[in-house]
């Protein structure tokens, strides 16, 4: 295709033509300004090169196009995404590759295509019509340098994902610079509307799963089907979705190990199985190990019985992934220090899921002013949920039967 | 709210570590909870970029682009492309307690951190509650350590405590004396000396300037120690040592600071008001008395030594710090 001469930026001998021959085949990734930010701009499609980056994988850092000529950096630019060239190194990985088809052209024809004095002198229009902007730079540690010329990330930026910590992992952001929104992107959020996801949670989901771009559709769609098989409703799929990101990058036959583990481990029938995987989906995208772990400290270490565990489970299930120090602690001072029974620390499972200062402070409280009575069958019973799962105003109104600044005077003797 | 917070936040405030806490974790949770406090705050107006773009001109009869400047919306500066604008925060800590400790911490934001230097070239004295349980002798001097020695403590009573609480207090006053390089000779430093005003401003190791029983109740006691230059491990081994001298042994079970330099347990936040507007109010507040005491603290020489008014070693400091009993709750 016969670019005109006048619009080609004069330093262009210096870039390998070879490289320029095979961009103009490629199908233009940054689309026209005309496209973005609605700027009226009828210069002809300069196909962007940069698209031989994308047939290269992931680089950890980003070659774009820049123009080796210092031209002013002030604020004159142009939509400088459709002018980019690929940089040398760029053109080094092309010398294998031989331009095929009708676009070769003889090196000596091309010089005629490119005016050679570059003082020759332009009219007025040709003179506006030269894009004098400053460069993007060539690889840069953050996504603000791209944001502005890239419409991929200024989509995504509005759906609310958060590039800020996209860009700590440098594939992701590389990732995302060189998908099209049109084409890639687009697929895969119409995907996750279909799965119920709403518009306002797509950034959170993104934000921290941006490799789902890199799925393919179909896997997504066999994964869905399989949850659906066993018999998930597309809620409880729409809710194991969103609070666990990566379960749908998993592969059909890890999800049904996992499924199967946790049927097995716990004993669970399976519709218990499935509301707790529902309302603890990241067990199955989790490790295994230290919930293997939990079991055994909660049978062997504690010495719960198995339908004991499993009760507490299912009321509870983050006890599965909970730290183990932390949980031998809680219940070193609740069996030990508040001389709490098994049979009624299992009807009350939130102990595990309370911080254990607040347990201390309290338990304290309520022992200093002779109300620590954790025996149902004796009267003043204090149960406890009550104890650890109600904010502190109610605390001290109902169960201490004392002022905040009661407790607060209290604290400060502790 | 940034920066008009960020503003607010330099200054001195005291903390109460509740036991069990490293400073350490403490002091990132502080910090942790000022950052969310100051990136809570609405966010700025997005930026414009101003940019020569090719546009149609008005009022031609041709179809002419020309270069017009043109104000266009950046997203460079947007909350989700830059991050959170405050990433870390200068928190300093000032007399530090160790794990098993609680009690009043002082803190540092900013530009308070330089005041804790000067805060700690004043060499304030601090006031403990050391509580401590007669007849059991523990290898680190705790309830937690292992057994060394278990011993009756029938003979011990409270002139024979109060007796040696004063041999303690009198071989430290001898030492107070000694390292402070003041000649006694000279009127000044003798008056010092009888107003109990006496204390080095250089280093030395732990000095006792006032020592007392609170409540004696075998096999349980509590002490009301004012000392500098300490450390929370030291008062745990006087309270072993004031077992060994009453011929019994004892262990600490206790350690709490109820005063460091100015700031009281009343200035000390706890732990459900480290956030950023309770510690803004809290530097606000402690602010004037901060500089004033500083100020007296720090006027250079010796002859000008002046202990804050707070810290008569022989007189009950008022409620802050007999906390004991029943006397706090009951309402």
């Amino acid at each position: 295709m016969a670019l005109s001469a006048q619009q080609i930026p004069r330093w262009f001998n210096s870039i390998k033509l070879s490289s320029f021959i095979n961009s103009v085949q490629l199908t233009k990734r940054f689309p026209r300004a005309g496209q973005t930010l609605s700027h009226g701009f009828s210069a002809p499609t300069q196909s962007s090169s940069d698209n031989c980056c994308l047939r290269w994988g992931f680089k950890t850092y980003w070659t774009s196009s820049s123009r080796n000529s210092s031209q002013d950096a002030d604020s004159s630019r142009q939509e400088s995404s459709a002018a980019h060239h690929t940089l040398l190194p760029c053109g080094s990985e092309h010398s294998g590759r031989m331009p095929s088809g009708d676009s070769e052209l003889p090196l000596e024809e091309m010089d005629d295509l490119f005016p050679v004095s570059p003082l020759q002198p332009v009219s007025e229009e040709e003179a506006a019509l030269i894009s004098a902007h400053a460069s993007l730079p060539a690889a840069s540690f953050t996504l603000r340098d791209y944001v502005d010329h890239s419409e991929t990330l200024q989509q995504l930026v509005l759906l609310g994902v958060d590039l800020s910590k996209i860009e700590k992992h440098p594939d992701a952001a590389n990732l995302l610079l060189r998908l099209d929104f049109e084409k890639d992107i687009k697929q895969t959020l119409l995907f996750l509307k279909d799965l119920g996801l709403e518009d306002n949670q797509l950034g959170a989901f993104l934000t921290k799963n941006y490799a789902i771009f890199s799925e393919d559709l179909e896997n997504l769609q066999i994964r869905v089907a399989y949850l659906q098989s066993k018999n998930f409703s597309k809620a409880d799929i729409t809710q194991m979705v969103r609070n666990a990101p990566f379960l749908l990058n998993f592969s059909v036959e890890r999800l049904d190990n996992r499924l199967g583990f946790f049927q097995k481990e716990l004993q669970l029938s399976v519709k218990k199985t499935r509301d707790l995987v529902v309302r603890l989906p990241r067990l199955l995208t989790g490790s295994l190990e230290p919930v293997k772990e939990n079991m055994k400290v909660y049978r062997l270490e504690f010495g719960f019985k198995c339908n004991e565990v499993q009760h507490m489970i299912t009321r509870i299930p983050k006890m599965l992934t909970a730290n183990k120090k932390k949980l031998t602690e809680t219940f070193d001072y609740v069996h030990n220090v508040m001389s709490i029974p098994h049979h009624i620390i299992v009807r009350f499972p939130q102990v595990f899921n309370t911080r254990l200062f607040k347990i201390k402070e309290r338990h304290q409280f309520l022992t200093y002013l002779g109300r620590a009575q954790y025996d149902p069958a004796k009267p003043n019973y204090i149960s406890l949920d009550k104890l650890v799962s109600i904010p502190d105003r109610v605390f001290c109104r109902e169960i201490a039967k004392a002022s905040e600044k009661d407790f607060e005077k209290f604290l400060k003797t502790l | 709210m940034g920066s008009a917070g960020l503003a607010r936040l330099q200054g001195l405030f005291a903390v109460y570590k509740p036991p069990g806490l490293k400073w350490l974790h403490l002091r990132d949770t502080v910090e942790r909870q000022l950052l969310n406090g100051l990136n809570a705050g609405k966010p700025p107006a997005p930026e414009q970029r101003v940019r020569f773009l090719l546009g149609p001109v008005e009022g031609s009869e041709k179809k002419e682009l020309m270069l017009t400047a043109m104000s266009v919306p950046s997203l460079t500066t947007h909350r989700l492309v830059r991050g959170p604008a405050f990433t870390s925060l200068k928190i300093g800590v000032g007399h530090r307690l160790d794990v098993q400790a609680s009690g009043v911490l002082v803190l540092g934001v900013g530009h308070g951190c330089r005041l804790l230097t000067d805060m700690y070239d004043a060499h304030f004295t601090k006031d403990y509650m050391v509580r401590g349980l007669l007849g059991k002798a523990t290898d680190n001097f705790c309830e937690d350590g292992r057994l060394v020695e278990k011993t009756t403590y029938d003979h011990v009573s409270r002139e024979k405590l109060d007796r040696i609480l004063a041999v303690i207090q009198g071989s430290h006053q001898k030492a107070l004396v000694m390292y402070s390089n003041l000649d006694l000779q000279s009127q000044e430093a003798y008056e010092m000396a009888v107003g109990g005003m006496l204390r080095p401003m250089n280093k030395s190791p732990m000095l006792i300037t006032g020592i007392r029983c609170l409540h004696f109740e075998p096999p349980e006691f509590l002490l009301e120690v004012q000392c500098m230059h300490e450390t929370q491990q030291q008062l745990r081994k006087l309270v072993h040592e004031i077992g060994l001298e009453l011929k019994s042994s004892a262990i600490c079970r206790q350690v709490r600071r109820t005063r460091d330099g100015f700031f009281t347990l009343d200035d000390a936040l706890l732990r459900t008001q480290w956030d950023l507007h309770s510690i803004q109010d809290a530097i606000q507040d402690a602010a004037p008395r901060v500089v004033a005491e500083l100020r007296k603290n720090l006027r250079s020489g010796v002859d000008s030594q002046q202990l804050p008014s707070a810290e008569q070693p022989q007189h009950s400091k008022g409620p802050s710090s007999t906390v004991q009993g029943g006397s706090c709750a009951k309402h």
